[in-house]
């Protein structure tokens, strides 16, 4: 069963509004691997993430998550999304945030001891002991992106979707983000949607790269040619820095 | 003060005591759902959803009144008004995102039309100020009851549902991902709000309910860290506005649901005001 791929991608298309966004996208994914999704905005990152979710249904093609429907899966399946999109007045501390990982659909009232042990141990485990009780709109955005992390964490999740991990966060904590998903790559699948090919391209192996079709790439093949096609001419210039920085990991 | 409290015991003016006992068991349900509503930032929402309560009272008046029908009081009408705006604007959020604010807007004054037309086809002269901005003396003793009723409906949900309440207001997508209908606690939540707002329309009247509603919770978010604490204060702040604006309005002689309000707008400029000085301070 080990052998099975925990994500399969089968002939899924699907549009919005008459706008096609994503067209014949196969992919297969192996358990334990460390991939990364690359593409401009508007290409279909975020649509196929979703279809993963099981939160938009494509119009046509098979999802199958863990061997089974996405819907189904989605307890077994970790979610981060990108740490600015909350509301910065919002009352909660970091750890109402965590806890909301352990919620259930058909379980009412409070949390319990367990939930908030667990809660207690994934924050421990990304570093962020002691602020529990903080308000999550009064820590800096790299420690939201862990918090955020532990939330999806705490579910003990065996894939592990991240959405923009690096957006608006500085180096260094993107360095110590790196070390933690290194780590936690030893026990779960993990899939990144993100813009910055350097931030990814040492722990990759393979690439899906978006723009309406998906192709994927093993890390090595991701060259000038690749992301022109996938970006177009425009954004050429813009990439030319990771392109080198790419290019570098080859030769080193 | 004193006038006000010797007035409270005295048996002729019951009313005032009626006021002020409704007032206080209408800030509990007032802090808790106002919570939610500044939360979540749907202010606009409630504020449709209880003008369009008009249309309700409108109703039940002329049902009442032109044709018979003693058992449907205006506030049933309010009630079931409220509730129909609360789920039209739930479903035009959830399933066509598009045109929102149009619906809101819409469900607003055609609420107050509705309700308009009711009372001017209604015969005898009917007064639409004491709905519009609150009438103590239309307070009953069945009105406490359901206040009270109301009070332990939302005090049970908003215990058994915080969590998934909490979760959806703050990340909706995430929570659908934790398996949590979050369509039917939205609607849910809408429909609690239709239901606290009615509780006070007797009181402060469908035009300024809204402030009420939402300013208690506005200070107290200015200070508290999470949700169920911002429940607490602002549930007390509401009971303070209310029993301070009726102390005035007994006093001085002035409409009971003006200077409520003002009470609750002042409190909450002088908050905000003091809270920037602090942090002005501090950097």
């Amino acid at each position: 069963m080990n052998e099975d791929p925990v994500i399969v991608i089968k002939d899924v298309n699907f549009s919005y509004g008459g706008l096609h966004i994503l067209e014949n996208v196969n992919i297969k994914v192996k358990k334990g691997e460390f991939l990364s999704m690359v593409g401009p905005n508007g290409g279909g990152k975020t649509t196929l993430l979703k279809i993963i979710l099981g939160l938009l249904k494509p119009e046509s093609g098979e999802v199958h998550i863990l061997g089974t429907l996405p819907e189904r899966s989605r307890n077994r399946v970790g979610y981060m999304p990108q740490h600015t999109l909350f509301d910065p007045q919002f009352p909660v501390t970091v750890m109402d945030v965590v806890l909301m990982g352990r919620l259930e659909g058909r379980r009412a009232g409070p949390f319990s001891k367990a939930d908030k042990k667990a809660v207690t141990e994934v924050l421990e485990e990304v570093e962020m002991t002691g602020f529990c009780k903080r308000r999550f709109s009064e820590i800096s955005g790299g420690q939201r992106q862990r918090v955020l992390l532990s939330r999806a964490l705490v579910g003990r999740p065996e894939i592990l979707l991240l959405d923009e991990p690096t957006a608006s966060i500085d180096l260094e904590i993107e360095h110590k983000l790196y070390e933690i998903l290194k780590e936690l790559n030893k026990r779960m699948t993990i899939l990144i949607v993100t813009h910055d090919l350097g931030f990814v391209s040492h722990m990759v192996r393979r690439v899906i790269c978006v723009n309406k079709r998906v192709a994927v790439h093993p890390t090595g093949e991701i060259n000038g040619k690749v992301i022109q096609e996938m970006y177009g001419k425009d954004i050429r210039m813009v990439l030319h820095d990771r392109v080198s920085g790419i290019e570098e990991q080859l030769h080193g | 003060m004193v006038e006000f409290i010797n007035a409270l015991r005295n048996p002729d003016i019951a009313f005032l005591r009626y006021a002020l006992i409704a007032g206080m068991l209408g800030s509990i349900a007032f802090g808790i759902v106002g919570t939610y509503v500044v939360a979540r930032r749907i202010s606009y929402i409630a504020g449709a959803i209880a003008h369009s309560a008009l249309s309700g009272i409108g109703a039940g008046l002329y049902l009442q009144i032109k044709l018979g029908i003693g058992w449907f009081t205006p506030i049933l009408g309010a009630v079931i008004s409220a509730l129909i705006s609360a789920m039209i604007i739930g479903y035009v959020s959830l399933y066509a995102r598009q045109r929102e604010d149009t619906v809101i807007g819409a469900i607003w004054a055609i609420g107050m039309a509705a309700g308009l037309l009711f009372l001017t086809r209604t015969p005898g002269y009917i007064e639409p100020m004491s709905y519009l901005f609150g009438n103590i003396l239309l307070i009953s003793k069945n009105d406490l009851l359901l206040v009270g009723v109301l009070d332990v409906v939302i005090l049970i949900l908003g215990a058994l549902f915080y969590n998934k309440f909490l979760a959806v207001c703050f990340d909706e997508e995430f929570a659908r991902l934790r398996g949590i209908r979050v369509g039917f606690y939205y609607l849910l939540l809408l429909c609690l709000i239709a239901l606290t707002v009615v509780l006070m329309v007797t009181i402060v009247g469908i035009v300024m309910v809204i402030a009420l509603l939402t300013l208690p919770s506005a200070v107290a978010g200015l200070f508290c860290r999470q949700l169920w604490q911002m429940m607490i204060f602002s549930s007390l702040f509401c009971m303070l506005f209310t029993a301070l604006g009726l102390g005035f309005s007994y006093i001085y002689d002035l409409p009971t649901g003006s200077n409520i309000i003002l009470v609750a707008g002042a409190v909450y400029l002088l908050c905000v005001i003091g809270n920037s000085l602090l942090k002005r301070r501090k950097t």
